[in-house]
């Protein structure tokens, strides 16, 4: 234990631990310091404080200069003071002048109201910009899911951090000097032409509107409005456990029901539920899983394992671009979205008696690289894709506003049928850890041919990094690692190229805590409670349903029986399953 | 040395390098080989003498002659009269400007009476690219010392004692960041020179580097066995390649010695040094961003602390001290602490090198004890101002520093003192104005290079600057409000104590202390339009003076743009809204008709 200092901030004393910086200190006593490009994913072990904004400066008794709160540590018997006059001039000098180098289109800006920038401007009383002059102006750069508007760059840097200290991705950063200087894929590329996996950490954390995701929603209410078009929605696991945040609704309150209500509100035609096709991708997934793992242990030697999930797009692309030399690992099965999109356009189509063209397949994801994914060519038909839209939660949520729906006083609704069937299995796929958890459901019970009584696989569930698993099945252990955030995924890979890895199956995940933690959730701001309560909502779903493995779902069965045939059958490897590609070379010069 | 009974060295600096008309090392290495006298005489190119003004420089040894301005030509009269007569060439002499005497060596030229040369000691004198030479003028005497008698506190607290403050620009003691690097307890610890030189127009570090590069070596190693680090880094702008070359002969020199590498002259103490070049970055000059760019990140400061004795190159304790502070360090250990705290003023110890440019009489590279004041190096070293105008104001401390005026004239220069009046040391740019200058300009034109070379991390510097860059634009076109000087006020207070490293805390000292000392000029500006120096463009126009005109036509003729109208005989007029202003019409009239106002 070390010793404890004494400060005193704005004359009141208080005793911190050594190493505190005044930020954390003035926390402590209720003291209130603005912070822009500071950010502190704390359960995380993510501390982003640069020290760049400079707006957290406070006055320091001794000290010639105003030093930045978020990063100067306390020293024994520093007098801080946080709001004196030359310390709020010196703040609302600095505001203006990133305001003077700040595009003044708030009122259509995709960020407003949600905008740190904004909300310190309206906190410091800016009303006019002394500091007049030439602003940055770069080109914009809109991908199939995220939009670079470059020109709303504050340098906060924290999209620098998440792409490459939490991803490493490493497709953005600091690029240019001076008046310049500017966050932006090497040589100022777009991101298409970067490494960049859409994974959408760094929308997750832009204090401005300049990264956002791709708005599909004026999109959704055009098809809604066209007659011509049968409209069907499908939601993904983790968004019923994050969509009444936006509402004001707690951490972690499962709105399924009144999610549903909306949506039909809204005008969906058919309301139905990613979850059947997460069951869908246990079937395939997992019957890849017995095949490949019922070989190596005949002893087949060119059989490739660990096998690896694949429903992540943001992890799809992270191999596709940093392991391309590994792409035949991973299943070959799609995400669950795009499985919805091949079932519905083909098989549900055929059944409603709906022409492909004119039936609309709309997702909504807690994610940014949905929207990507959704837009890959392999998954068209002469031009139509599987699944036309992509919105995220946080999209969900503004359509529903628009529409004035009181989203409290919905009452609950299921989903429609034969879609909206789903189990327990494929309610936690929106975690870390529950898509392997799922699998080893049905793949217990398909290997053995005895019947789980336990379904609940406690060691796979979890928050950390990294985390590894034996489960017995009946008499063979299969070892399996788990990853989430694609730094850590890194850390798996490079075992696997280096023969280290001794696992047989692997679930990844590119967001910090699964889906639950993706790019297109409410915004958690680092407070990983949040995370681990959305978790907890899902197993508690998942512990609250009839059925809880992928196989026993009844529509499934249906389903196999009626048009699919066998797991990885002709037609599920038509339509259920893809290939990948090696994008390296998209980005680095031969 | 030994070898030859002859030397003949030339400079090799660029101001002398520039003013040469061709080869001189060339012209004088053929006409020595034309009179068989290669194996006896050698040419040698070395670092900078100082004297830039009188350049190219030739200095003989070992009878100490001192040739200016000497020109591939002259090859063969220094060979033939000096070389194999043993006469002097007389009209490559520096002739005093004032007797008109003919002096031939350097030491009672008043360029160099009042100068010490401790940092530069060598250059001129050794040849750079012999390690030999070094050695034989006590080279590698302190590394002996160090390793064998006084061991690493005892080194530390002679550094100390010596009172020498770095010499980068922050002036922070070397003695007691050595000791704060070698109290961190660590596995792997690091001393890194600093050798990349940023302010425009300073060339001491390149000059040492060039014509010493022992000295920095020797001063590394004990450095290293001091703080107990066993690897040394130089970063050094690869715009310097002469520098480069010869510290790299140097470094090989000193590994075949056994002055680095495994078990330094039996001491049981390994180091060695490698070379890591800069891009040129203004800001990788501070030591935080120094080590970023050397871990191959962008080159950014850090937030300090943690300082780099702390966490450094790699997280590690690194000490970092720049060229010229280095070429002190071992003439300190053979002299002693108390000879070296001897000379200078109470607070800043020894010598400081400065350029001296603008517009006085000599330039040059100049090294002088600290507190010595401004007058003397303006007025006696630099000899007065160009062409009898009369003297405005000297900026020192480079880009960053301030513009200080006549009544600064006799503050004596030191760390304390300059930033007292409100400029700084910096790593000792002094630029000198005469009545020509306009001050808003000035400080417009040092603004545009902090505008330029802020690395942009944190905001006030980014922005602050370059809107404080705008203001000025404003004013100098002749467009500036009187709130316009609030607000420069305002701006340069907080970008100073609000930005993040050195550059931004400093970039506004060239507006605040025009403000401060020529704020008449500035009010001029924005409420008169009028630039008193006649320098800002916008606001001077010409015109024909009716009674001196002549209507000879000739200014019609020459302007570029013809807006200068009337009849022959009849007198001219300028149209002002045509005119750009290029001051053709005024060098072309022979009747002085022409006028600014």
């Amino acid at each position: 234990m070390q010793e404890k200092i004494k400060v005193t901030i704005n004359k009141k004393p208080i005793e911190v631990e050594q190493g505190t910086t005044i930020y954390k200190a003035a926390k402590e006593l209720n003291i209130h310091i603005p912070v822009l490009c500071y950010m502190n994913l704390k359960d995380m072990g993510i501390e982003h404080n640069p020290g760049g904004c400079r707006m957290c400066i406070v006055e320091v008794e001794g000290a010639r200069n105003l030093p930045p709160s978020c990063v100067t540590k306390c020293t024994d018997g520093m007098e801080i003071r946080t709001n004196t006059p030359r310390v709020l001039n010196a703040r609302k000098t600095v505001m203006e002048l990133i305001l003077s180098d700040h595009p003044f289109d708030c009122l259509i800006c995709a960020k407003s109201g949600t905008c740190d920038l904004q909300k310190m401007a309206q906190d410091l009383g800016i009303r006019e910009i002394p500091y007049q002059g030439e602003q940055s102006t770069y080109r914009e750069d809109t991908s199939p899911a995220i939009i670079r508007e470059i020109d709303k760059c504050i340098n906060c840097r924290r999209c620098e951090t998440m792409c490459n200290d939490i991803q490493t991705v490493g497709a953005l950063s600091g690029i240019y000097r001076g008046f310049e200087a500017v966050v932006a894929p090497a040589f100022e590329q777009n991101l298409e032409h970067s490494p960049c996996t859409y994974c959408g950490q760094c929308v997750a954390v832009c204090p401005t509107g300049a990264l956002t995701e791709v708005d599909q929603t004026n999109s959704v209410l055009g098809a809604l409005a066209d007659p011509r078009k049968t409209v069907v929605v499908q939601t993904a696991p983790a968004v019923r456990a994050a969509l009444g945040e936006e509402f004001g609704m707690k951490a972690g309150t499962l709105v399924t029901g009144k999610m549903t209500s909306a949506l039909r509100e809204l005008g969906f035609d058919y309301v139905f539920d990613t979850d059947f096709a997460a069951d869908l991708t246990i079937m395939e997934e997992g019957t890849e899983l017995l095949d490949r793992l019922g070989k190596h242990l005949k002893g087949d030697k060119d059989v490739k394992l660990p096998i690896l999930t694949s429903c992540c797009p943001g992890w799809v692309s992270f191999f596709e671009h940093h392991f391309p030399e590994m792409k035949d690992i991973p299943s070959t099965a799609r995400s669950p979205q795009q499985m919805f999109g091949a079932i519905a356009k083909n098989y549900f189509a055929e059944k409603i008696k709906v022409k492909r063209e004119d039936m609309v397949v709309v997702s909504v994801m807690p994610c940014v690289a949905k929207k990507y994914e959704r837009s890959r060519k392999e998954f068209s038909v002469n031009g139509d894709p599987d699944v036309n839209y992509s919105i995220t939660t946080r999209e969900l949520a503004h359509l529903i506003k628009q529409a004035n729906i009181d989203f409290h006083t919905l009452d609950d609704q299921d989903f429609d049928q034969p879609l909206g069937e789903s189990t327990g299995a494929s309610v936690i796929f929106g975690t870390t850890g529950g898509v392997i958890e799922a699998a080893t459901r049905t793949a217990y019970e398909l290997h053995t041919g005895k019947k789980l009584d336990k379904v609940d696989f406690k060691q796979l569930r979890g928050m950390e990094g990294i985390r590894e698993a034996t489960v017995d099945m009946d008499g063979t252990q299969v070892r399996i690692g788990i990853a989430h955030g694609l730094g850590h995924a890194r850390q798996l890979l490079e075992d696997i190229k280096k023969g280290k890895s001794q696992f047989h199956a692997i679930e990844i995940m590119a967001c910090p805590g699964g889906c639950i933690g993706g790019g297109g959730q409410p915004l958690h701001h680092g407070n990983s409670q949040i995370l681990i309560d959305r978790q907890k909502a899902l197993y508690k779903e998942d512990a609250g349903k009839a059925i809880r493995k992928s196989h026993e779902n009844p529509f499934i069965q249906t389903l196999y029986k009626e048009y699919l045939g066998e797991p990885c059958g002709e037609r599920s490897h038509e339509l259920l399953h893809t290939h990948y590609f090696d994008r390296k070379k998209r980005w680095i010069k031969k | 040395m030994a070898k030859h009974k002859m030397n003949l060295m030339v400079c090799g600096g660029t101001g002398c390098y520039a003013s040469a008309k061709g080869d001189l090392v060339k012209a004088l290495s053929e006409e020595l080989e034309a009179n068989d006298l290669s194996g006896e005489v050698q040419v040698i190119t070395t670092g900078c003498f100082g004297f830039c003004e009188k350049g190219p420089i030739v200095k003989v040894l070992p009878d100490n002659t001192f040739y200016v301005e000497v020109q591939p030509e002259d090859a063969e009269q220094i060979v033939k009269e000096h070389v194999i007569k043993g006469r002097k060439v007389e009209k490559l002499l520096y002739k005093h400007p004032h007797t008109k005497e003919r002096i031939s060596d350097s030491v009672h030229m008043d360029f160099y009476k009042k100068q010490i040369r401790i940092a530069l000691r060598n250059c001129g004198i050794v040849d750079p690219e012999s390690i030999d030479d070094y050695i034989a003028r006590e080279g590698y005497q302190a590394l002996g010392t160090v390793l064998g008698e006084l061991g690493p506190q005892k080194t530390i607290d002679i550094m100390k004692e010596s009172g020498l403050r770095g010499r980068g620009g922050g002036g922070f003691p070397a003695g007691l960041k050595w000791q704060f690097a070698k109290n961190n307890p660590s596995d792997e610890k690091y001393v890194v020179c600093n050798a990349d030189e940023g302010d425009p127009g300073a060339f001491m570090d390149r000059s040492i580097l060039e014509g010493d590069p022992h000295t920095v070596i020797e001063a590394m190693i004990i450095n290293g066995y001091a703080i107990h680090a066993n690897e040394g880094l130089v970063y050094i702008r690869a715009e310097y390649p002469l520098a480069i070359k010869r510290l790299k002969i140097a470094l090989n020199q000193a590994r075949e010695y056994g002055l680095l590498g495994k078990d330094i002259l039996g001491s049981g103490f390994d180091f060695d040094i490698q070379i890591r070049y800069g891009a040129g970055a203004f800001v990788c000059g501070e030591e935080t961003a120094l080590i970023q760019s050397m871990e191959g990140e962008r080159g950014e400061p850090t937030v300090k602390p943690p300082f780099p004795a702390e966490s450094g190159y790699r997280g590690k304790p690194t000490n970092v001290n720049n060229v010229e502070t280095y070429a002190n360090i071992p003439v300190i250990i053979n002299k002693g602490a108390s000879w070296f705290a001897s000379i200078g003023s109470k607070n800043s110890k020894g010598t400081k090198v400065f350029a001296l440019a603008g517009k006085v009489n000599n330039v040059g590279l100049i090294e002088v004890p600290m507190g010595t004041t401004l007058r003397e190096v303006i007025f006696e070293i630099g000899g007065g101002i160009k062409d009898g105008k009369k003297f405005k104001a000297v900026q020192t401390g480079g880009p960053s520093g301030g513009c200080l005026t006549h009544k600064h004239l006799d503050t004596p220069i030191d760390y304390d003192n300059l930033i007292k009046v409100g400029s700084m040391m910096g790593s000792g740019g002094m630029i000198v104005m005469d009545e020509d200058d306009c001050m808003v300009s000035v400080s417009k034109f040092y603004l545009d290079f902090t505008v330029e070379e802020s690395c942009g991390k944190c905001s006030p510097c980014r922005i602050g600057n370059k809107r404080l860059y705008e203001i000025l634009e404003r004013i100098t076109d002749g467009k500036g409000k009187k709130e316009d000087l609030d607000k420069l006020r305002n701006l340069s207070t907080v970008i100073k104590e609000a930005s993040l490293c050195g550059l931004g805390q400093t970039s506004p000292n060239p507006v605040m202390s025009t403000m401060d000392n020529f704020y008449e000029e500035y009010e001029q500006h924005v409420t008169d339009k009028k630039c008193a120096a006649g320098s800002c463009k916008s606001l001077m126009s010409y015109h024909i003076i009716a009674e001196n005109c002549v209507g000879c036509t000739a200014c019609a003729r020459k302007c570029p743009v013809n807006c200068i109208t009337g009849e022959k005989k009849q007198v001219h007029e300028i149209k002002q809204d045509l005119c750009i202003k290029c001051g053709n019409c005024m060098e072309v009239c022979k009747f002085n008709a022409v006028t600014i106002i």
